[in-house]
């Protein structure tokens, strides 16, 4: 992918970004920051790649403590969300 | 210690083989990987989606957990851990994956493991009222993470295919590389800055340096500086210093800002966790993180607009920092005499029986005495005795955006009793009952009456128009966070109940009771 391309992505998915998350209801906007912690943690990505290039070299221990950086996010996130999110009900009647 | 020199061994490989290695790189990622990423970042916008409404929200976060699921099996399948993947293979071109380094995989998954456990134990324990603080601890570790992941591209950048031609970094990933990083820097200290402060650890009040914009302008302007002559200069030093700069500005920017302005912190700092993933999405050339990023930055930035309209100040001036440090200026003295009831809880559980419409308005304090529990008690028992009970939120309440929400949902408050400040302030003149719990500049007259008010113009619920108003309040000497009076207190129609808001609500509980 050239930078041109990469710009398009980026641009478009902020534009996205702008029109969903206005669409959130305000009583979620605690739960939309946990979750958006959670995935914003895709970046484990970036640290898996590094730690499968670089073995045991520095580059390769910095992608394997950014892989637990990343992980507790992504789990902790996304649980902590689930949590948050069961406790939302509607009125019994 | 011995194997430590392989992969510099492979580094050098590649260096040579670079001008090959970096055609082919980007070309290389085969389609499937690419759709994968795509796909997961398509989940990624279904689980914000999802939070739309409560009803549709749970659905939202599996996605979430899919599309993520997806990215990380992805890589792990396309980019295995391999000895032999970097090794030139004598006729110019670049192995790829021979032999599966399962020792390395090992670690890789060991990590994930460590992280697991960690991140689902704390989100298993952490109290409801503490969840500021675990967000802000969050978002500080992406925020390392994105400065790891830079650092790790940049002492290893064949493994990211972002060599150039001439074996060196390309120009345009180098900025990539150095604003990534020092976004993430900014929001890993300024996040633990901001936990720090919420957990209590670190004093709320601003902390003000002498000549603090003028340092923190010039280490801005430096980092640019830096990043743009990174382009032309390689050399490590710059990195680093980016890295360290972007550390100690993260710092600084958080230091001045008080209490009341943290849910624009929180919002901010989440904005920028978003930002550093996208930069480094761009460095990688992959489409689930640059998704991502983009989804989260605007929704921090989206939050950080909303909480800076809520409190009618510019977002400039929260970043400036200094808000409620200086103590209520003027008139403060003159108003310190004036006449004021105090009700006790059975003067509360009298006229709220009476009632017909009960109105109540949660803030900080509700989140301090941890008394939603109690609270919800008592509503439950006005509901018995036929009275309307709703929950006003105002936007800022509490210290993160929806923090009251969360707290009263954790109470079994179902959630279409609670409603948003636009939505239910013009039924306060039909209210019998205000009951404000814990909050305090959300229900200030002053912001829409006295110009000279620090929080002039701030959208306020309209307790002033309510039959009745109780105020819980632990004592009358303490001050909003803005630092100044409310003339709310001292309202014919006001009564205050000096108590700690959750033992307060157990005695209207049993007042109630009988």
């Amino acid at each position: 992918m050239d930078f041109i391309t990469i710009l398009s992505i980026f641009v478009l998915a902020c534009f996205v970004g702008y029109y969903v998350v206005w669409s959130v209801t305000p009583a979620l906007h605690t739960p939309l920051m946990a979750v958006t912690n959670a995935i914003s943690s895709v970046i484990i990505v970036g640290a898996l790649i590094a730690a499968a290039a670089g073995g045991r070299g520095p580059s390769g221990l910095l992608g394997l403590v950014g892989i637990v950086l990343a992980s507790i996010n992504i789990f902790g996130g996304f649980a902590v969300t689930a949590r948050m999110l069961a406790m939302y009900k509607k009125k019994e009647r | 210690m011995i194997r430590s020199a392989t992969p510099l061994l492979a580094m050098a490989a590649l260096a040579i083989a670079a001008p090959a290695h970096a055609s082919e790189g980007a070309a290389a990622t085969p389609a499937w990987v690419m759709l994968a990423y795509l796909v997961s970042g398509i989940l990624f916008i279904l689980a914000l989606r999802g939070l739309s409404s409560p009803a549709s929200s749970r659905q939202g976060n599996m996605y979430g957990m899919v599309g993520m699921a997806i990215a990380v099996v992805t890589t792990l399948v396309s980019h295995p851990p391999s000895f032999e993947r970097l090794v030139d293979d004598g006729a110019g071109d670049v192995a790829f994956a021979a032999a599966i380094d399962w020792t390395q995989m090992g670690f890789v998954l060991a990590a994930i493991g460590l992280g697991a456990v960690i991140g689902i134990v704390t989100a298993r324990r952490i109290a409801m009222t503490s969840m500021p603080q675990l967000v802000a601890a969050f978002h500080s570790l992406v925020g390392l993470a994105a400065v790891l992941v830079a650092a790790a591209a940049f002492l290893n950048p064949g493994a990211f295919g972002i060599l150039g031609a001439d074996g060196l970094i390309s120009p345009v990933s180098r900025v990539e590389m150095g604003l990534g990083s020092a976004i993430g820097a900014i929001t890993f200290s300024g996040s633990v800055i901001a936990f720090l402060k919420l957990n209590g650890n670190m004093s709320g009040t601003p902390i003000l340096l002498p000549a603090r914009h003028v340092i923190n302008l010039g280490t801005l302007l430096a980092i640019i500086a830096l990043t743009g002559y990174f382009t032309i200069d390689q050399s490590p030093w710059i990195f680093w210093t980016i890295t360290i700069l972007a550390f100690v500005i993260g710092f600084l920017l958080i230091i001045p800002i008080g209490g009341a302005d943290m849910p624009v912190v929180v919002s901010m700092l989440n904005s920028y966790s978003g930002w550093a993933a996208a930069a480094m999405g761009f460095t990688l050339q992959n489409s689930a993180m640059i998704i991502t990023g983009a989804l989260v930055g605007s929704s921090g930035a989206i939050l950080s607009y909303i909480m800076c309209k809520a409190m009618n100040r510019s977002f400039i001036s929260v970043i400036a920092g200094g808000f409620g440090a200086e103590a209520s200026a003027g008139g403060d003295a003159a108003k310190v005499d004036r006449p004021w009831k105090r009700g006790s809880a059975e003067d509360a559980a009298y006229m709220m029986k009476q009632a017909e419409s009960v109105i109540i308005i949660p803030g900080y304090g509700m989140a301090v005495a941890q008394a939603q529990h109690a609270l919800r008690e008592m509503a439950d028992l006005l509901k018995k005795e036929g009275v309307s009970v709703k929950y006003a939120i105002h936007p800022v309440a509490g210290r993160m955006p929806g923090h009251m929400n969360v707290l009263l949902a954790e109470a079994n408050v179902p959630y279409d009793e609670v409603f948003e400040l636009e939505d239910i302030n013009s039924e306060f003149a039909q209210a019998d009952v205000a009951f404000i719990i814990g909050a305090n500049d959300v229900v200030n007259p002053a912001a829409k009456t006295d110009k000279s008010s620090p929080i002039y113009g701030m959208p306020v619920f309209d307790v002033d128009k309510a039959k009745t108003v109780f105020f819980i309040k632990r004592s009358m000497g303490g001050v909003g966070y803005a630092g100044v009076d409310n003339d709310v207190f001292y309202m014919d129609q006001t009564m205050m109940l000096l108590a700690d808001a959750k033992k307060m609500c157990e005695d209207i509980v049993k007042a109630l009771a009988h």
